[in-house]
């Protein structure tokens, strides 16, 4: 077996639990006689609370204990702000339960904690609370305004933040350009729904001091550091462990939500196991959101097409939190110029506050939003000049003899430069063109027409910064008994593959089957260092830390069994499990070489006893140790990147767009993808396909209802539509692989990806489809047959 | 709480009136005295320890609770407990053979690569299971696959490669 595993389609070792049902998500961890919690949520988007009556829920029979902000002692404070930046001058963050105040209707006011969920849903029903209503505006641009009604009363105008970048010099390239297009595009409100809502479970050990966590987190390392400060315990005696988690796509990363302190604050107080399944209507109205944001985009062009300036004002709704801080609105600002050279740039941004469930990163953070502007803006440019949309952006697109491309001014979310880094945008888009049939869907456009049928064809393009820093690590050990290699990193899994994508990075250096890799992540006790699962960084600085230590492991490997098999380290080749003298038959079997690597008094298996059949596995006179070696096979390496690692893609689609019933189909969608060197495509192309349906849910279905009055009148998967596979249409996924010039994989980070263009196709299409019914225009998603039919009436049809 | 702390005193259950259920489970009777309220789902899952069925709503939209009731493919979160008295119930742990060994449909979607999370995934192959075990004609085109998995929603694949898994499930049924 000497095929090389990374880049190939490797079926996941984690998939044969999961089918038969033996998954391991936090409602199926077995916890000896455990109470659940409930949380009596506001049903007001703004209101001064004047009392709560928490006796009846007290004396409710079944009830263990009732929390409200007066019970809770130290955790009654505002939660961390996560990312300070300057441009934020009052940043508001949520406390554990309301103190005087609510913000949104969803936020938590009381906890009960009782025998059954059933009986703690009784409790919380019963809890009285009187409140006095306060106005609300739900309007960005009128919260803006003098006199608007105000979130917080100390932040004036609502003004979470502002903040400007710039690039190069717009306002000379403003000055000499010799044509202007501005347009104002929306992306409305949306919601992650992962299929498993979030979930808290959490058992505090007296006797021993340590307090256990099982958190359907993306970042349980981060959990940890947090829950260790907060509750004064030592780092060591807080086990954070992120089980199998179903699905995150962002929303599973914020310290805190507050069922992640108050729930282990119960346990810790009433000395019993407590857990907290979130349901789905608490999902939509108390997990993180994101998206809304108006852009009004300018490009300065000259008449050849070619954009030399750009300006962006665009306003970001932030919730009636910032805990994140402007990490979202920063990577739109950073991402507004996609693929293309615009060497002058002006960005600026101001984040709302709105009386609505906290905004934090959605899968793509931003990126679709900056790609609807972008986008929507070229084919706008395109058209007023006349030129074909793919030529125009052609003509724009940064080269590949140009890279590294620096944005000079432009700071990302992580604090770095931004510089794209590798790609071949030209050749991705003619592949986009051939796979849509070239010049030939003309003719079938015009067919179409003449049958009365309106086709049309989408085009988008994007780039996504992917592969933040700071850092990852990865931890290797060969197990002694059975040779299995074992690997830890620091992230958790909510879908992606680790277990086998990390699986692929390690058998070809340590020559074993990807399944005899095991990896084991989402445990402070297995490996805590690091940061979390987000940003479409796990493959890029895990994978490259695991790759380090791989490097390392391979390196010792070769030196015992050079040792043992007694021949030169050039001789040795690894593979099947084990160590083989080139073009021999002789070899030694990894448990082997594991367990003579660690000097033990006892050969109580098989591998102790195949070891003394060989040469020792460490030449060195003196005690069995020689200074400075560790016992067994192992290592541990970290991996910090230089600077994000920029994925990119071109999506198109031919899009039906009926007028009479004002509805939009998807005939057939291409995506044109590079992520770097794969290290399974099937894995890849899991991810793209996914992004790509949650995109045509932002793009055509999935928006959160804000009534006037703030509450969220589509709170359900009734209401919500999140779209079922009759929604989704046939995509074809063609690869690029450019690798990365900045980490040794040469990967980029591919998670997010799927779901940044799909808005912008559909507009793009929609508009190229109703063309010959007049001066249609698409600048607002999700699409509804509504917004269609209205866009229809006001060009007269 | 501190060692020195005395526990506090914690009622042991609701006042809920319980009632005695009898059912088959997996070829197995069970009889428990449960809540008149409790969903099947929470019954499987917390009271027989069967934590493969998953609830992904709770209000009968995502299908991730999907168990066989009597043959047919149902909602667990929309069954009372009570109301599966007498009933004979089939879980996802019922699906592959004894030893481990996947069945075909589980097979299909590992092949397939058309689970990534793994959380609706039982959900989904307990509907395409009962499907294929109906022995009615199946429609195989794809919109009559798109139209077979319509009651489960999938957040993580985008559906695509499980369309090719049921198309696979056929082949590896003999029903293609």
């Amino acid at each position: 077996m000497s095929t090389r595993t990374f880049g190939a389609r490797i079926e996941r070792n984690i998939d044969p639990k999961l089918l038969r049902g033996e998954g391991a998500f936090v409602d199926d961890i077995p916890l000896t006689n455990p109470l659940h919690a409930a949380f009596l949520r506001s049903p007001i988007a703004r209101a001064r609370i004047k009392t709560i009556d928490v006796s009846a829920a007290r004396d409710y029979p079944g009830v263990a204990a009732v929390y409200t902000c007066d019970d809770i002692g130290p955790l009654d404070m505002a939660m961390p702000l996560l990312i300070p930046h300057p441009s934020m001058k009052n940043p508001k963050t949520q406390r554990p339960l309301a103190r005087g105040n609510v913000y949104y209707v969803g936020q938590t006011i009381a906890m009960v904690v009782a025998v059954d969920r059933y009986t703690a849903e009784d409790a919380a029903a019963l809890i009285e609370v009187e409140y006095e209503h306060l106005p609300v505006e739900m309007d960005m641009k009128r919260a803006l305004q003098n006199g608007a009604p105000l979130v917080h009363g100390d932040v004036p105008n609502n003004l979470a933040a502002h903040f400007i970048q710039t690039s190069g010099d717009p306002d000379a390239a403003f000055a000499r350009a010799e044509h202007f297009t501005k347009i104002e595009v929306q992306v409305d409100r949306s919601t992650a729904a992962p299929m498993e809502c979030r979930a808290v479970a959490a058992r505090w050990d007296a006797v021993s001091g340590e307090l256990t966590v099982w958190d359907g987190t993306q970042a349980p390392i981060s959990v940890r550091g947090g829950l260790a400060s907060i509750f004064n315990l030592d780092e060591d005696k807080v086990r954070v462990i992120a089980p199998d988690v179903g699905g995150g796509f962002g929303q599973k990363v914020l310290l805190f939500y507050p069922d992640e302190l108050l729930v282990p604050m119960a346990a810790m107080q009433l000395g019993r196991p407590v857990k907290y399944i979130e349901d789905r209507r608490e999902n939509f109205i108390g997990s993180s959101q994101e998206r809304t944001q108006i852009h009004a985009i300018e490009l300065a062009a000259l008449k050849t097409g070619e954009v030399i300036g750009l300006r962006d004002s665009f306003l970001h709704d932030t919730g009636a939190f910032i805990p994140y801080g402007i990490a979202v609105a920063q990577v739109a600002s950073t991402s507004i110029a996609g693929p293309y050279r615009i060497p002058n740039i002006w960005v600026e941004f101001k984040a709302v506050y709105t009386p609505t469930v906290q905004v934090t990163p959605y899968r793509g953070c931003g990126r679709p939003q900056a790609c609807f502007a972008i986008e929507r803006a070229m084919d706008q440019l395109a058209e007023e000049l006349g030129i074909d949309r793919f030529e125009i952006r052609r003509r724009n697109f940064i080269s590949e003899k140009e890279f590294p491309y620096p944005r000079e001014g432009l700071l990302f979310a992580d604090g770095l430069k931004v510089t794209l880094d590798s790609g071949q945008y030209g050749k991705a888009l003619g592949m986009a063109v051939d796979a849509l049939g070239g010049p030939k869907f003309r003719v079938e456009q015009e067919k179409a027409r003449a049958e009365g049928k309106y086709l049309g064809l989408g085009l988008a393009c994007y780039v996504e910064g992917t592969g933040l820093g700071p850092y990852e690590g990865g931890h290797i050990r060969i197990h002694p008994i059975t040779g299995k290699v074992y690997v830890n990193t620091g992230l958790s899994t909510q879908g992606q593959g680790h277990d086998t994508v990390f699986a692929q990075i390690v058998a070809d250096q340590v020559g074993v089957s990807p399944a005899d890799v095991i990896v084991v992540e989402g445990d402070t006790k297995a490996f805590d260092w690091g940061v979390a699962t987000f940003a479409s960084r796990a493959a890029v600085v895990s994978g490259n830390a695991i790759h380090k230590a791989a490097l390392t492991v391979r390196q010792k490997v070769l030196e015992a069994a050079a040792n043992m098999l007694e021949v030169d380290i050039g001789e040795i080749d690894l593979h099947d499990s084990a160590a083989w003298i080139k073009g021999s038959n002789r070899f030694v079997p990894l448990a082997a070489i594991a367990t003579a690597s660690n000097p033990l008094r006892y050969a109580f298996n098989e591998a102790a006893q195949a070891a003394t059949q060989f040469a020792p596995a460490s030449k060195h006179d003196g005690p069995p140790l020689a200074e400075g070696q560790a016992p067994g096979i192992e290592a541990t390496e970290y991996y910090s990147p230089s600077a994000s690692t920029w994925a990119y893609g071109v999506h198109a689609a031919i899009i039906e767009v009926d007028p009479q019933l004002c509805t939009v189909k998807i005939q057939k969608y291409v995506c044109i993808h590079d992520c770097g060197n794969m290290i399974n495509p099937m894995i890849v192309e899991g991810q793209v396909c996914g992004g790509i349906a949650q995109g045509i849910g932002g793009a055509l279905y999935e928006k959160l209802e804000y009534q006037p009055d703030g509450n969220l009148a589509n709170a359900s998967l009734m209401d919500f539509l999140v779209p079922y596979a009759t929604e989704i249409p046939p995509v074809s996924i063609l690869h690029l692989e450019t690798p990365s010039p900045l980490n040794p994989l040469g990967v980029k980070g591919v998670g997010e990806a799927g779901c940044i263009a799909v808005g912008a196709v559909v507009a793009s299409g929609v508009e190229d489809a109703l063309r010959p019914l007049g001066p249609i225009k698409i600048r607002h998603v999700p699409l509804t047959p509504r917004m269609i039919s209205e866009a229809l009436e006001q060009a007269g049809v | 709480m501190k060692r020195s702390a005395i526990r506090p005193s914690i009622p042991e259950r609701s006042e809920d009136p319980r009632v005695e259920v009898s059912l088959t489970v997996n070829g197995h009777p069970v009889k428990r005295t449960v809540s008149v309220r409790l969903l099947l789902s929470d019954f499987l899952r917390h009271e027989l320890g069967l934590t493969g069925t998953h609830v992904g709503c709770e209000h009968g939209v995502c299908g991730c609770c999907t168990v066989q009731i009597d043959g047919k493919a149902g909602r667990s979160c929309l069954t009372l407990a009570v109301q599966a008295n007498g009933c004979n119930i089939r879980t996802i742990e019922d699906v592959a053979a004894e030893n481990g060994t996947l069945h075909p449909v589980q097979q299909a979607f590992k092949e397939c690569h058309a689970l990534q999370c793994g959380f609706c995934t039982p959900g989904m192959v307990m509907n395409v299971l009962s499907r294929f075990e109906e022995h009615e004609p199946l429609d195989l085109s794809e919109s009559g696959i798109r139209d077979l998995l319509s009651g489960n929603l999938c957040r993580c694949t985008g559906y695509i490669n499980i369309i090719a898994a049921v198309r696979r499930a056929a082949e590896l049924l003999g029903r293609a």
